[in-house]
Parts: structure tokens; sequence; C-alpha cells
């Protein structure tokens, strides 16, 4: 059984439900239930209509725990659920769980939670085990996520811009546990550009793709982080390179760029290099410029001056980074570049060893260690 | 079995056996070899089903407490230079106080210049168990 395919139907079935009249969270617990059940009857007994199957079933969880829940209270209160839209209404029932699990109450954590689980059909432990917390703890994260949309109108359109933004945050988690994080977000995202037809959606799908792409080439056998300079690029996905491609230029056609778009356009101009040295960075840098108009971020300013020196020279890229505060998260280790490219190995080595001290991660503190310790071996003592 | 806390530490404890400059300082390749002692001892704990967690932390922090009704709770930090200060940990699981102080004797063995082991002094302390079912 292809499990990410049953996944697919998650959303679907959750929003028959809650048609039927359903709320949100006890239509999710069911649907989940269904999918347990799924997963121990299916292989011995492959229905012909998986998502019927799944449809009859969770119907019937839902109805099982209604009536337990009333019995509890006494029989006092009657299963009553939203009214049913009327006919000719057409909602993307898909569409509306991406913007629930994505509703601005949440917090990007809860966002993100209720997002894999709703919409991604993942189980509870799950989840968990890819953020490395305790099950019990993202029962919990998921079950308050649920309260606190319980309120929330489901035919009522969302922000797409929320939701990519949920979606991002999933992809840039990446790889640990038993679940591809990346690879996840990569189906979400896919699924949600087959329902609406948005350019930043593409942007952020194009963007995801020619990451993934390069992901065989960015960790060597032993762990270490490998920099885009000094990858293999025959590693580098072809397939996927292309789809991203495609994807970013019929989104780009349409003339309403965004920052997804942007960031997109800078991972092909990487991509469509054959070597470190062909990289058209004079283009990049333009992208850079766009991507900082769009998005003011300090981050895209970073990355802005690192292209900068690559463009004009490491001394206009460090006049570009003198611009910007140095408390900014990977800063050192920006200047450290440049002035390694400048010839100027001493100050370089002191500051790969004040970036590798503020790494945010173990790879990343290690990489600029061996890049301080390479620069060191090479001068005179 | 009983489980441990093995502490690394960026500063504080015991006098450092060998007085070894800082890692940046290092070959490239003593540093890879370092880099790959940790990932193997990781790895070789998981084998031997002693491993339970590894963490590292960042040398950046403070202490905080409570500074009473209606007012922020107060901060002292960064950590000043004299202070004891935590680098990661490993936690295991083993059968008794004789392996875990063996374990923290390799680990210490790490490579460092040379390919010579470093001597880090790591700090092994026992957790304190849940109360047994069986108690008479």
């Amino acid at each position: 059984m292809n499990e990410p395919l049953l996944r697919d139907l998650v959303p679907a079935v959750i929003g028959v439900l809650v048609r039927r009249g359903a709320d949100f969270a006890s239509a999710e617990d069911a649907v989940q239930e269904a999918l347990v059940e799924a997963v121990r009857v299916w292989p011995d007994d492959p229905p012909q209509d998986p998502k019927g199957w799944l449809v009859t079933v969770a119907w019937r969880k839902f109805l099982d725990a209604a009536r337990a829940d009333t019995s509890r209270r006494g029989r006092e209160v009657r299963i009553e659920g939203e009214p049913m839209p009327g006919p000719g209404e057409v909602v993307d029932d898909t569409l509306q769980l991406y913007f629930l699990c994505a509703h601005p109450s949440l917090t990007p954590a809860s966002a993100v939670a209720l997002t894999l689980r709703a919409v991604g059909g993942l189980t509870t432990r799950q989840i968990a085990r890819a953020y490395l917390v305790p099950e019990a703890t993202m029962a919990q994260r998921i079950s308050r996520a649920k309260r606190t949309v319980s309120g929330v109108r489901f035919d009522q359109p969302g922000d797409v811009a929320t939701v990519l933004r949920v979606l991002y945050l999933v992809f840039n988690e990446g790889y640990s546990g038993d679940v591809d994080l990346a690879a996840e977000a990569i189906r979400l995202t896919r699924q949600l550009a087959a329902k609406i037809n948005h350019e930043e959606v593409a942007g952020l799908l194009a963007l995801m793709l020619l990451h993934h792409a390069r992901r065989p080439a960015r960790t060597g056998p032993d762990g270490r982080l490998v920099p885009l300079a000094e990858q293999d690029r025959s590693l580098w996905d072809t397939r996927l390179i292309a789809e991203g491609v495609d994807v970013l230029q019929a989104a780009l056609t349409r003339d309403r760029l965004g920052e997804f778009q942007a960031q997109a356009a800078i991972a092909a101009l990487h991509a469509d290099a054959r070597t470190a040295e062909e990289t058209d960075w004079v283009q990049i840098v333009e992208w850079y410029d766009e991507l900082v108009r769009l998005t003011d971020s300090p981050v895209a300013r970073l990355n802005r001056a690192v292209a900068v020196g690559e463009a004009d020279g490491p001394r206009a890229g460090l006049a570009a980074l003198a611009e910007l505060d140095p408390s900014l998260p990977r800063h050192a280790a920006a200047a450290a570049y440049l002035h390694e490219r400048d010839g100027d190995p001493v100050t370089a080595a002191r500051l790969y060893a004040e970036a590798a001290r503020s790494a945010p991660n173990l790879p990343e503190r290690d990489h600029l260690t061996r890049q301080a310790a390479r620069l060191n071996a090479q001068l005179p003592s | 079995m009983a489980k441990y806390l093995l502490l690394k530490h960026y500063r504080g404890g015991p006098a450092p056996a060998v007085d070894w400059a800082p890692m940046d300082q290092w070959t490239p390749d003593e540093v890879d070899a370092h880099v790959q002692f940790m990932r193997d001892f990781a790895a070789r704990l998981e084998e031997t089903g002693e491993f339970v967690d590894t963490q590292a932390l960042a040398p950046d922090g403070a202490f905080v407490r409570y500074d009473g009704e209606g007012r922020p709770p107060v901060t002292d930090g960064p950590f000043v230079e004299t202070k004891d200060l935590i680098a990661g940990w490993y936690i295991i699981d083993v059968e008794s106080w004789d392996r875990a102080v063996q374990l923290a004797g390799e680990l210490s063995a790490a490579p460092g210049p040379g390919g010579k082991p470093i001597y880090e002094w790591l700090e092994v302390r026992p957790f304190l168990a849940d109360s047994p079912t069986v108690t008479e």
C-alpha cells in the first residue's frame, strides 16, 4: 500500500465529514482512526474505492464517538453540526483545510503540527518524532490547536500567504525521525498547487524542488556539510531541477512577482551553472535586489552582500555587509568568507572561529571550525 | 540498568590534564577525526543498546530568576568567563557505575592534535531513579 497516496485522501475525507455536519476536531479524529484501520485492513483486502471506504469508516467512527459522548452526558445533547451549505456552492474542502490549519490565530508551531496531521495525514507519533518532542506533548499541541480554530467557519476563504509560510517552515525542518519533512512539504505544496492557481504557490513549489534537487550533494558521506561551491554537481537531481524551472517559468510569466518566486529564481540560477565558476552572480544580485525590495528582510540583505562579493569583488561585498547589523545570524561567517576572498586569511580565520561559536547547529559549527582550521594551518606560525 | 549523564564542559571542572589549543588551531584533518569520533561514539552506544540521548548547547545564554510579583524576571548573563559552562551531554543507560565510568573514559580519549587523546574531563552523574514497584 502506498502510504503517501492514502494520505493524499485525508483532507478531502475530513471535508466530507465536516460537510455532513461533523465539527472539524471530531472529523479529524475520526479520519485518523479510519487511517489506522486502513493500514491494518487494506493490505489483505484492498477496497475498490479507497476514498469511499475511508468516508464510510470515518463517518461510522464519528457517529460512534458522538453517541458515546452523548450518552456520557446523560443523553442531553443531540448531535448538532453546522448547517450544510446549499447545493451549487463550490468550495474545495482540501483548500479550506489548508486555510484552517494555517489560521492566523495559531502559533507557527501549532499551525505546522495541525497541517501535518489534518492535511498531511501523519500520525501524532510521526509528527512528534520528526520534531523530537514527546508524543504526549505533540498530542496536546494538536488538540489545543484544534480548540483554537473550533470557532472558525469552514467555508470562508483564507490567506494563501499564511499557508505558504507554514509549508515553508515544514520544508526547512528537513529530515529527522522516520518522516522526511522536506519531501512531505513538497507533497503538500504540490497538492495545493493543483487546487489553486496562484503564482506564489508555484514559486514556493519551484523553490522546494530546486533545493531538494541539491540535497544529495549537500552532505558528505561522513555527515559533513558541503558548501554550494564545492558540491559534486553530478549528484544534483536533474529531473527535479527541470521540473522546478518549468514551474517557476510558468509562474513568472504571470508578472506578479513575490518572495518565493524571487528565491526560486536565485536557486534556479545556481542550478543552471554546470560549475561554481559559471554561476551568473550579476543576475543573482539583481534577484536579491528584488527580494530585498519585496521583503526588506535582513537575511536577504546578508545573502545579497555575499552575492555582491562574487559579482563585483570581495571589497564591494564587504562594503554591503558593513551596512548591516553585525549581530545578524551568519554575519561573521559571511564576513569571514569575504575577507578570505579579499586575501586576508588572518581576519578570515578569526571570523570563522567566531562564527563557529555562534553557529545555530552542529554541522554548521563543525564546518566553520574546519574552515578556521584550514586557514590557520596555512598561516606561518 | 541505570541512567547516567556524561557532561561535557566548555570550561570549569578540574584543571585540564593537557592544555590543547582551541579546535580552530588544529589541522583540518585533526578536526575531521575528532568530529568523526563523536559521531561514531553515539552510533556505537546505539549498537550496544546503551544510548539514550545526546545534545550540544550553544555557549551563550543567561541565568534567570523570579523577581517578585508583577516584575519581569531578572537575568544575569551572558555567562562570565570564570563560570562553569556546560557544552553538552550524553545520556546513557548502562548496567553499572563501572560501565558508565568506562564509557566516559573512552569518550574522554577523543582524538585531538596529532591524533592524541585529549584527556578531557567529563562529569558523570547518576540520575535519580523512579521508585520501584516492589518496596518490601
